[in-house]
């Protein structure tokens, strides 16, 4: 895509997307043939020796060929099919007690040695400049061992005409139920990475992930005033199984809501119909409501104000010119006694659930993944951790929270899969909506700001439905919600049971200097937030 | 492959065409040389040097595209970019949205983007400049955290039409964030050039450590409608969203703020304050910018909005030529023209008011009024009386560009700055804005 159609999908909601560097198209026959793992070895030999050689006291080498797939369209018109692929070769060293980096997209013998000797003198360099020497926790080696996503069908070997044929479908659909306009867009990433390491691992592994999604618009032809309705679908670590529609991955309510499949044209039926009601909807007043936020809305909460203040980097400063810091300082932690949420909070990092966009077998530094918890009972208990901050929390392995985006880009701590655990006291969705007295429904994820140490927030949505006396009144808009991170998860009052439990996630999220895009999913069920602070976001220009 | 020369790549160029059995064929070639490297916690985090040439060969049969893209520059891998580029074009389906390629075009001279003293910048110069700004940090007792990349960029297209356009810039930017060892207090600045010997590092990191001092013990005051000094920074991250919003497709179509009943658009009306006018000039020597575009459209000076009066919009060659209008492109960069006061000035002449440094993670609430949320940051002071008072808590804004731009009491000189948001440089003045609406405190520093 170029970049004007970037603007155009940003204005329309979707946010910083960016096709990597170095990327260059592919045919799909290219694309289903792996890269000989025998060879990636040997390749990945040469740079560990090279390095060793040049005086590195630990290597790691990434071969990585990524790949995606992105079907556009709008209305009855395919706009692009983009294809590309990026493969190279990425190196890390210590060397005088220091990282150092070099990426080579020629992978002959030479060229890798000449990007080992690079990285080691890069290490050096900024050895001049170090404070402390970078401290690895202990890692055994794997061996040689595999992982590849648990999907059901390849998304990349459906022919591209099929996906188009489907998204035009989706459209019509649309069209059909009184949409003015819709934008709709299949995204598909393969990651084929191969990892080695100093510590004697050899690790193959193939990650898929997938995101349907649309933006409705409905005009109001006699005051020209427009409303969206975006797709309620979520990005998942999963094949294209994920679109094959049926009763069993649905929940019925106010509106569809979607578990393990999509049906995508359902979606875009309601999304134009509902598109029309916001349109005449009552606009809110401001003040305080308990909040009932459902997973496809509550999943971007969490990831701001829970995913991101509780990793490390950020709590040490690592990330405090861009992203920023956070307010979970390590004396919070020490303290054990800090009250993040109410008791009924319970927060846990996976790196290994099913269908998540962070599932992996190994991270990107080599360690094998798992799960653990930072919220217990409402208090916090542990942080996101790599390698080289393990010691600092006293810890004797790393939680295996590593990734790069690419073999160009050195790997750093990104999130894992952060998700709120159900309610354990057997409750539906309207047990929670009936205990409301004035209250706002709020379903799918819309504008979002959080501060640089994720204490004050804000969050718009999709679908707002006004509770009063228990009971769904009707439409609002112009909601958004205003809050502080502790006060907010302090306030949760109610969860759903694991009935109600749902990914959402983020394709694209943000982070590092240059920038890197990582993937990530958070789970969780329904759940009710007492007297938060609303807004009315209409202006008049 | 290094940056090529216009000839080199004019050679090139012609090769590639030469391979073309297509209807039509257009070639872009760019490719960039550079480095960065990142600092946190008062020591060097991670650096990098990257090469990178692209190559995007699009051919058309009919109204049938195929675009392919390679980055290996031999004859046989250039052959076979241009057959698959082919390929794709007969199984691509028919796009009623097809323009033609151009002809030849002209263009004016290159403006001066680059600059030899930026390409020649050395990993050992960075870290240099690192060594600088860390010594600073250290000297103010404070915790630096930053970051300072260069590049150097070619791009040129040739299309089987005869166009051809060749482009080369160089860029530099730092932007440092120094930090009490309290976390009481946090200052930051952010400066990008197309020349480095006008950047200067340890200026910009004294400018962090002052702003760092001076916000620790911040005050909490009442949020609310306040009159606000915006430094450029604060000012690039809300109007870029103005200039994002000015696309004519949009705004025909009924979904932009530009938008009326009826399919009938705001063009050619007055919707801020007469003191607006924002401009696009390739040619402007503090802000140079290339002389034509990704689709090889001449970029020429282009007012966006005079006296508060939007006075054109961007469209893309299919749009433009369905509504009978000239196809002018999106601008590569903005620049509104400011005052003569300094921010000293402008804070001297403010009885009562809010001094805001960076505002963060900007967010559209509402794409009809473009209503924009996020935070200030990195150094908020309240203003009594023309002098500064005390640092103050960090707000959260609901606010419009396009109200904010009907409010505005004055303007500073213009100078150059970089969208935290976009990393889009632009050259903006300080505004003087009343009513600047805050909704709530943050505790964040």
């Amino acid at each position: 895509m170029k970049r004007r159609d970037f603007l155009h999908l940003s204005t329309l909601g979707l946010g910083a997307v960016a096709l990597p560097a170095f990327s260059r198209d592919i045919t799909i026959e290219e694309a289903l043939t792996p890269v000989d793992t025998a060879l990636k070895k040997r390749m990945a030999d040469i740079a560990l020796n090279a390095a060793r050689s040049k005086g590195a006291t630990y290597t790691d080498v990434r071969i990585g060929r990524y790949l995606n797939q992105f079907v556009v369209t709008r209305e009855d018109k395919v706009q692009n099919t983009v294809n590309t692929e990026s493969y190279g070769m990425g190196i890390r060293v210590i060397a005088n007690g220091s990282w150092g980096f070099a990426a080579t997209d020629k992978l002959d013998n030479d060229s890798i040695a000449k990007a080992a000797a690079l990285a080691v003198q890069v290490a050096k360099e900024n050895a001049r400049l170090l404070t402390e020497p970078v401290q690895l926790a202990p890692q055994k080696g794997y061996g040689e061992v595999s992982w590849k996503t648990p999907i059901e069908k390849n998304a990349f070997e459906v022919p591209v005409k099929d996906k188009a044929d489907l998204l035009l479908g989706v459209n019509a659909a649309a069209m059909q139920n009184g949409a003015n306009y819709i934008n709709s867009i299949l995204f598909l990433v393969n990651e084929q990475k191969y990892f080695a390491s100093t510590d004697g691992s050899y690790i193959d592994q193939d990650v898929h992930r997938i995101w349907p999604t649309f933006f409705v618009t409905k005009i109001d032809a006699k005051t020209g005033k427009f409303e969206t309705r975006n797709s309620l679908s979520s990005p998942r670590g999963m094949g294209y199984e994920y679109l094959q529609a049926g009763a069993a991955g649905k929940i019925s309510g106010v509106t569809s809501l979607y578990k393990d499949r999509y049906d995508m044209r359902e979606d875009a039926i309601a999304a134009a119909i509902q598109a029309g009601e916001k349109v005449t909807a009552k606009s809110v007043e401001p003040g305080k409501y308990d909040l009932i936020l459902d997973p496809s809305h509550l999943w971007l909460t969490i990831h701001e104000s829970v995913g991101h203040p509780s990793e490390l980097d950020r709590v040490l400063g690592y990330e405090a010119n861009y992203a920023g810091t956070s307010f979970l300082t390590l004396d919070k932690w020490e303290s054990k006694n800090f009250k993040f949420g109410s008791n009924l909070v319970n927060i846990v990092a996976d790196k290994t659930q099913k269908g998540s966009l962070g599932a992996v077998g190994y991270d990107d530094e080599g360690v094998g993944t798992k799960q653990w918890d930072i919220i217990k009972d409402g208090t916090l208990v542990n942080y996101q951790v790599i390698r080289d901050q393990a010691h600092i929390l006293g810890l004797k392995e790393s939680q295996g929270c590593c990734y790069a985006d690419n073999w160009s880009s050195v790997q750093f701590q990104r999130m894992a899969n952060i998700s709120l655990q159900p309610g354990k006291d057997g409750k539906s969705v309207n047990d929670l909506i009936s205990g409301v007295e004035k209250g706002i429904y709020i379903v799918g994820d819309g504008s979002f700001s959080i501060d640089q140490q994720r204490y004050n927030f804000q969050f718009g949505g999709q679908l707002f439905y006004e509770i009063k006396n228990g009971k769904i009144a009707g439409m609002l808009k112009d909601v958004a919600y205003q809050s502080n991170t502790q006060e907010f998860w302090n306030s949760c009052t109610a969860i759903a049971d694991a009935r109600d439990y749902r990914l959402g996630g983020s394709f694209f999220d943000g982070k590092g200097q240059p920038g890197q895009v990582s993937a990530v999913s958070h789970g969780s069920s329904t759940a009710r937030f007492n007297g938060v602070n609303v807004i009315n976001t209409a202006r008049k220009l | 492959m290094p940056i090529l020369t216009e000839q080199e790549a004019k050679a090139l160029l012609t090769k590639v065409l030469s391979y073309s059995k297509a209807d039509e064929c257009e070639v872009n070639l760019n490719g960039s040389e550079g480095g960065n490297i990142r600092y946190a916690r008062n020591a060097v985090s991670t650096s990098g040097a990257t090469t990178r040439s692209t190559l995007v060969v699009s051919s058309a049969f009919g109204k049938k595209l195929g675009v392919a893209t390679i980055n290996e520059f031999d004859d046989a891998s250039l052959e076979k970019v241009v057959r698959r580029s082919e390929d794709l074009a007969r199984l691509a389906p028919e796009n009623p949205e097809y323009m033609p390629f151009l002809g030849p075009q002209q263009y004016a001279p290159p403006s001066k983007e680059y600059v030899d003293a930026t390409a020649a910048i050395s990993p050992k110069e960075r870290a240099d400049a690192v060594e600088a700004s860390l010594q600073i940090a250290k000297d103010s007792k404070q915790t630096a955290a930053g970051f300072l990349e260069n590049s150097t960029n070619y791009a040129a297209m040739m299309n089987s039409h005869g166009l051809f356009a060749y482009n080369t810039s160089t860029s530099v930017a730092f932007n440092v964030t120094l930090r009490t060892t309290d976390g009481k207090g946090s200052g930051y600045a952010s400066k990008g050039y197309n020349d480095v010997r006008q950047l200067d590092v340890k200026k910009a990191t004294s400018i962090a450590a002052q702003k760092a001092g001076g916000s620790a013990e911040a005050k909490a005051i009442e949020p609310g409608k306040y009159t606000v000094i915006l430094e450029p920074a604060a000012v690039s991250v809300l109007l870029e969203n103005v200039l994002f919003a000015m696309d004519g497709r949009l705004a025909d179509e009924g979904r932009s703020f530009l938008s009326k009943p009826g399919g009938q658009t705001k063009l050619g009306e007055k919707l801020m304050d007469e003191k607006v006018t924002i401009y696009s000039d390739p040619h402007n020597p503090l802000l140079p910018t290339a002389s034509w575009n990704g689709d090889g459209r001449p970029q020429e000076k282009m007012v966006w909005i005079d006296k508060g009066v939007v006075k054109n919009l961007y469209y893309s060659r299919f749009w433009a030529n369905k509504k009978g209008v000239k196809a002018v492109p999106g601008p590569d960069a903005m620049i509104m023209e400011g005052g003569t006061a300094t921010l000293d000035e402008l804070i001297k002449s403010t009885e009562k008011g809010i001094l805001v440094t960076r505002l963060w993670y900007i967010r559209t609430v509402d794409p009809q009024t473009i209503l924009l949320t996020g935070l200030t940051r990195d150094g908020t002071f309240y203003i009594e009386n023309g002098k500064i008072q005390f640092p103050v808590k960090n707000f959260r804004f609901n606010e419009s560009p396009v109200i904010m731009l009907n409010n505005i009491e004055a303007m500073g000189i213009p100078e150059r700055c970089v969208s935290g948001e976009s990393n889009n440089h632009y050259l903006l003045p300080p505004l003087k804005v009343r009513d600047f609406t805050f909704t709530s405190l943050s505790d964040a520093v």
